[in-house]
């Protein structure tokens, strides 16, 4: 496998305490072996004002250390005072990854980076995005390989990233479930998602996981993996493999988990067992990949 | 800008008989789309091959009504061709417009049918002056589907900021996630709104006896459970029951159906140019009850005279619930 494929620690999704969140990043500048690290808030706009004083130090740490940082976008982008924001950071000489078609708005004519909540399905939309300047993308979680492969392969002056672990952000809404679930409204919502570092457990009624509440967000359950497959991506042309901070999970070994494998100096098979041991009792998925149902886990064969 | 002297009612045909039903019922214009993925109700023995499609418009034409074709889906990679045909054949069969959400779709209607009018879906989820002036400014849009999750004072003010025109939902079945952007459907058993224009397709669902209760399974996941006596839904998962704090609830939404009957007035006030009714996946007795019902309450209100009785909408509704959704107090 080429040494060349790059490591990115993708968008904190949940609602961290702000400094629990400027200590993680900290000690991801100091000790994770990433290229890159995107921050920015995805979920809810009511959420940035608590890390904004934080994030220009957790920007200058990440990038003494050597990191290319990005900043993503909201999922929905509702206000002027969001889109001009993004025009902000751009002008400022940051990279966006934007999350929103209303985004590309503020970004059109300069580098961007094409977020995995724009709906980049096919080599028609590539095309178009390029045009506006896309630079990167990161995409869809419901592609399979196959679909995949056609992207990456489309134009090489456009990289793609791929998502490798981590729950996928499956939904966005308009509303707040999770204040919702506490008896709230998203106006008087009173911070409550902030209570659950690991989102809150969306199970089946008799009691199997399936789904987590996040803000206005919905993700699986199960934790994506993709070790066995990262040798074939890479040899589809997809250069970028995104790992997604999850609670009570140490990114730092994880990153270099992924590392070790992407460098071939350790089997898929042993990582992949070095990280079940960690991250027990959450089940293991990876079935859009492999074209079927994204819950599904498709054992090595 | 002041409101149009009457809302124009846009209304479903999932096959050419119940589209003949909505132009018999009222419709002012008929959306329908091809037999394929192309279109966000690709279900078994639904929608037009061109050859109806043809037939169709030609029809709807010499009654002095419009047909749009729904193309509203996102293409698979490597399969965009299929997309694009559509869109060529939609023109040359005489729509008078596509109804279109995925980004490449829209600029190869933009550049190769200048002339064919576009219509943003509701799967592009384009809910603010923002986004809809961007799509605007790429594709040449002349109207927008606004998402089923704003009040009715959201409603007047974007319609009042944006230069397209604006339809909205007045009747069927509602999505509480952003349209175009849930994978719910597929996370469960592999088949997406997005790219198969499906959600939790029916052959996917399972009722299984559990003691005294039933089960609603989609594929693997039991996303409801019924009591003796409790009425059945259907399990989409966004109106699924599920435990959290280890009691089940609708989380996302209880399983109700839209409907609008009663605010009309207020939606042609805040400058709404169409009315939209869901449902392609229902059958011709349906869009033919719905539609006559929508059409004497329109005619009503551009006459000026009070809304007549439409008491058999509500039987009509999802669970047999209705809801007014957002357009009261917002989608908090």
């Amino acid at each position: 496998m080429t040494a060349a494929a790059k490591l990115t620690l993708g968008p904190l999704l949940f609602h961290w305490p702000a400094e629990r969140r400027r200590d993680f990043y900290f000690r991801i500048a100091d000790e994770a072996c990433l290229d890159t690290v995107t921050l920015g808030e995805v979920v809810c706009a009511k959420r940035e004002p608590f890390f904004a004083d934080h994030l220009p130090q957790v920007i200058e740490r990440l990038e003494a250390a050597g990191k290319e940082v990005t900043i993503a976008t909201l999922a929905l982008i509702t206000t002027p005072r969001e889109l001009a924001a993004i025009g902000g950071l751009a002008e400022a000489g940051l990279v966006v990854e934007a999350n929103d078609v209303t985004a590309i708005r503020a970004l059109a004519g300069r580098p961007f980076i094409a977020g995995p909540m724009i709906n980049l399905f096919n080599e028609a939309t590539l095309d178009f995005l390029r045009r506006e300047g896309a630079t990167r993308a990161v995409l869809p979680v419901e592609l399979s390989a196959a679909a995949i492969g056609v992207l990456a392969a489309r134009d090489r002056a456009l990289e793609t990233e791929v998502q490798v672990f981590g729950r996928q952000a499956l939904a966005i809404s308009m509303r707040c479930y999770h204040a919702r679930a506490y008896g709230l409204h998203k106006d008087g919502c009173q911070f409550v998602c902030e209570r659950d570092p690991d989102g809150l457990a969306a199970d089946q009624i008799d009691g199997r996981g399936l789904l987590r509440v996040n803000g206005t967000q919905t993700l699986s359950h199960g934790y994506l993996v993709l070790l066995r497959e990262l040798a074939g991506l890479a040899a589809a042309g997809v250069g970028h493999f995104r790992l997604s901070p999850q609670d009570g999970v140490d990114m730092v070994r994880v990153a270099a988990l992924f590392r070790a494998v992407a460098d071939g100096v350790l089997g898929a098979g042993e990582a992949e067992a070095a990280l079940r041991a960690m991250v027990t009792p959450v089940p293991f998925i990876n079935g859009y990949f492999h074209g079927r149902e994204g819950m599904a886990w498709v054992a090595a064969a | 800008m002041s409101p149009p002297a009457s809302l124009e009612l846009v209304c479903p045909a999932g096959t050419p008989a119940a589209l003949h039903a909505a132009i018999e019922a009222g419709a002012d214009t008929v959306y329908c789309g091809f037999a394929d993925a192309t279109n966000a109700r690709n279900y078994p023995g639904l929608n037009f091959s061109r050859a109806e499609m043809r037939a169709g418009i030609a029809h709807a034409h010499r009654q002095g009504r419009r047909v749009l074709v729904a193309i509203n889906t996102f293409p698979r990679a490597g399969e965009t061709a299929l997309w694009q045909r559509a869109v060529d054949d939609a023109a040359g069969c005489g729509a008078d417009g596509v109804i279109l959400a995925d980004l490449g779709v829209l600029d190869h209607a933009a550049t190769r049918h200048p002339a064919l009018r576009r219509h943003l879906s509701v799967q592009a989820a384009a809910a603010n002056p923002l986004a809809i002036g961007y799509y605007r400014e790429r594709f040449a849009i002349s109207r927008v589907v606004l998402p089923r999750v704003l009040a009715l004072a959201e409603v007047a003010a974007l319609v009042g900021a944006i230069a397209v025109e604006a339809e909205v939902f007045a009747f069927g079945s509602l999505g509480t996630m952003v349209e175009g952007r849930c994978y719910l459907s597929s996370y469960i058993t592999g088949r997406s709104p997005s790219s198969d224009g499906v959600c939790a397709p029916a052959e996917c669902v399972t009722y299984r006896e559990d003691g005294d209760g039933l089960r609603a399974m989609l594929g693997d996941a039991v996303l409801n459970r019924f009591g003796p006596g409790e009425p059945r839904s259907y399990p989409t998962p966004c109106k699924g029951r599920f435990a959290t704090f280890g009691q089940p609830s609708y989380l996302f939404e209880e399983p109700v159906g839209l409907n609008a009957s009663g605010i009309l007035a207020e939606l042609r006030a805040a400058g709404v140019t169409a009315l939209k009714i869901e449902g392609r996946q229902r059958g011709r007795a349906y869009v033919s009850e719905v539609v006559s019902c929508f059409r004497a309450l329109l005619d009503a209100l551009a006459a000026g005279l009070p809304p007549p009785p439409v008491a058999r909408l509500a039987a009509l509704s999802e669970g047999g619930k209705e809801t007014l959704s957002a357009y009261r107090s917002g989608w908090r």
